[in-house]
């Protein structure tokens, strides 16, 4: 590509490998999540015959379970990571709320995506948007998603496992009855398709267009820049 | 000396085999051990029997209705002579200010000693006036009532959580009875469904009478022995929810074949009810056995949560009437339109930019 210049290849080590095997299993199992509850909700055709000839309601909610322990590992993981990781694993959990020049950086990328700024900043870890929606979408929605599928299960296994006592007790009153959490955990997966489309446009975007690879990172874990300006970032 | 619930079954005609029988049923029904039945009978011999208030507010009486249909066969019987039903204006023989007095006897002569059940719920607006009772608003009649009592059943839905008379827009603001404001302090048992089914209203009676004291509750006030698992678990019809046979229409194949009703808005999975076990009218049957998806009535609110016939809840304040899939799709559509024309617009900028830099 012409308009890349001639310039060192400085790489630098971002994604930790745990977080590469982390990101993919999520992105996998959620997935499996959406398409599984999707089917839950609105189940397919109804087939004939004796009860005893399939499993199908029962295999959808099988897959939803399994990638839904996925997630829950996962997050727990993530958020252990977050400690012991290297600074770029702290990003999505800690944006950085009180500085009031990151809030700049902020307003410069949505300038960037508004197209009225002819070049991005250049970034080792995530750009500020990126930390906002992650932060926002990724971590609350998924905690969300987790809360309210846990007492969704809970109600399944009944009184006495820690599914209900910890989950179900608590959130079927919080949001009036069962039917309530089912329609905000349906409704929470949209607000989870409408970042992930948003993820993975932007995450193909700005391996075109930004100023430092994307794509290859979350699967090398190197990052690579197309300049060799110092980036805007402090690490 | 006061009469015992014995001394009054036998004076009814009861036979001392039909009482040991009751006995042992209602161990039973209320999850109790075999070993138990010996205990009820004692204390239905040697305890007092303990007088009930019913009191009705805003209702249609189905609760009542319910109750007096206990088909266990000696419940009718036995429940209704072992309970002084001492007013409840449906079914008491007195009328006007003689009924009244009743109230008015009973709380002193029993202050702090009876149960009060309540059945429908007090409208707040307009200062209760929605609901005179013997020219007075049903809430302040509720409130004094539950002063000098010992312990509240709340029948039913309306009693419990509002059901549709509360439903929006409430207009009269009609409140359950655990939710009415300066209400004295008495343990609240919460007995949904509408009606609740009469096995279970007696039950939970036979249970404060003869054990003195609640039975266990969970945490939002239910009896955990009926209100513990939902229809889904125990419905007769889940294994053909597991396998994927549903009727998706109440004439076709699936509906004559039984299929679960899952498709055709069963509220089964999110209702804690004791239906599909205990099952109505003496155990014949119930709203899915009869080819029905349940609607829910046990559950808070569930006039609000939609159609009876839709399994997805509408979600009202979009403008219109959308369910979670549509509010989704329209979103996911808005989200993923405006990626492809951002980035058919990058690519116009590239290009332009491009050319620029050339
Ligand atoms: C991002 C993650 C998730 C997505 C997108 C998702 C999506 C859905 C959807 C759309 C439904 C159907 C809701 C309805 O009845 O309308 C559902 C049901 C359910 N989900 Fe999830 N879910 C996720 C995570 C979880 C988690 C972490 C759990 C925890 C165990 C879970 C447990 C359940 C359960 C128990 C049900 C009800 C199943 C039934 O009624 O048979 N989900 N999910
Ligand atoms: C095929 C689909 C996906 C692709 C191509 C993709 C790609 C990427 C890329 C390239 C990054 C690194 C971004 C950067 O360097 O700034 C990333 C990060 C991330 N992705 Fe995805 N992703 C996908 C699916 C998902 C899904 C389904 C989720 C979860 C809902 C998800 C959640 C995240 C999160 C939370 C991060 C931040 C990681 C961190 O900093 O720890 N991704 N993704
Ligand atoms: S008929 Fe209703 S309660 Fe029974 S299995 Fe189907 S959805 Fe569940």
């Amino acid at each position: 590509m012409s308009i890349v210049e001639k310039h060192k290849e400085e790489a630098v080590y971002v994604y930790q490998a745990p977080i590469r095997i982390w990101h993919w299993v999520q992105a996998f199992a959620i997935f499996a999540l959406c398409i599984t509850g999707y089917l839950i909700g609105s189940p397919l055709p109804s087939v004939g015959g004796e009860a005893y000839d399939y499993y199908i309601m029962g295999y959808i909610r099988w897959i939803h379970f399994v990638s839904a322990y996925l997630v829950i590992v996962g997050f727990v993981f993530r958020v252990y990571w977050a400690f012991v990781g290297n600074v770029h694993a702290k990003q999505i959990f800690l944006p950085p709320f009180w500085q009031i020049h990151w809030w700049a950086e902020v307003w410069h990328e949505i300038k960037w995506y508004a197209m009225i700024v002819k070049e991005p900043k250049k970034y080792t870890g995530h750009n500020p948007l990126a930390v906002i929606t992650m932060h926002i979408m990724y971590v609350w929605g998924t905690l969300f998603m987790i809360v309210t599928g846990l007492a969704l299960y809970g109600e399944g296994t009944g009184p006495g496992t820690w599914q209900h006592s910890w989950f179900s007790t608590w959130v079927i009153p919080l949001f009036g009855q069962s039917q309530d959490v089912h329609t905000w955990h349906h409704l929470g997966m949209w607000v989870i398709i409408c970042f992930v489309i948003t993820h993975i446009y932007v995450a193909v975007r700005e391996d075109i267009m930004s100023r430092q690879s994307i794509i290859s990172s979350m699967i090398s874990g190197w990052r690579m820049f197309k300049d060799d300006r110092p980036a805007d970032d402090q690490h | 000396m006061h009469e015992t619930f014995y001394d009054v079954m036998r004076r009814q005609g009861i036979t001392r085999r039909s009482f040991l029988k009751y006995c042992s049923l209602a161990a039973g029904a209320l999850g109790l051990s075999p070993a138990f039945a010996p205990q009820i009978a004692e204390a239905m011999e040697t305890k007092p029997r303990i007088p009930v208030l019913w009191l009705h507010g805003l209702e249609c009486t189905c609760c009542s209705e319910s109750f007096i249909r206990s088909a266990h066969p000696l419940a009718k019987d036995v429940i209704l002579s072992m309970i002084s039903l001492d007013y409840d204006d449906t079914i008491m023989a007195a009328a006007g200010d003689q009924a009244e007095a009743i109230i008015e006897e009973t709380i002193k002569k029993y202050d702090g000693n009876f149960i009060l059940a309540v059945e429908g719920n007090a409208p707040l607006d307009e200062d209760g006036m929605y609901c005179i009772i013997a020219g007075k608003p049903f809430v302040e009649q509720l409130r004094h009532v539950a002063e000098h009592a010992k312990a509240i059943i709340s029948w039913g839905s309306c009693a419990s959580w509002g059901c549709v008379q509360a439903a929006r827009p409430n207009p009269t603001r009609a409140t359950p009875t655990h939710k009415v404001p300066n209400m004295p302090d008495k343990p609240i048992i919460k007995v949904p469904g509408c009606p609740p089914i009469s096995e279970v209203m007696t039950a939970v009676i036979t249970y404060m009478l003869t054990f003195e004291k609640m039975p266990s509750l969970d945490n939002q006030g239910r009896p955990k022995m009926f209100y513990s698992q939902r229809i889904h678990d125990k419905c007769y019809r889940r294994p053909h929810f597991d396998a994927g046979q549903f009727v998706e229409e109440f004439d076709d194949e699936g509906a004559k074949k039984g299929y679960c009703l899952y498709k055709v808005g069963c509220k089964g999975p999110t209702t804690y009810n004791a239906c599909s076990t205990v099952r109505w009218n003496g155990g014949l049957s119930f709203p899915i056995q009869a080819g029905h998806p349940c609607i829910g009535c046990s559950e808070d609110g569930f006039w609000d949560k939609g159609g009876f016939y839709d399994r997805l809840t509408d979600v009202k304040g979009f403008g219109i009437e959308a369910n979670a899939d549509e509010i989704g799709t329209t979103a996911a559509a808005i989200v993923g339109g405006a990626a492809a024309i951002h980035a058919g617009v990058s690519v116009v900028k590239r290009i332009a930019q491009k050319g620029d830099d050339a």
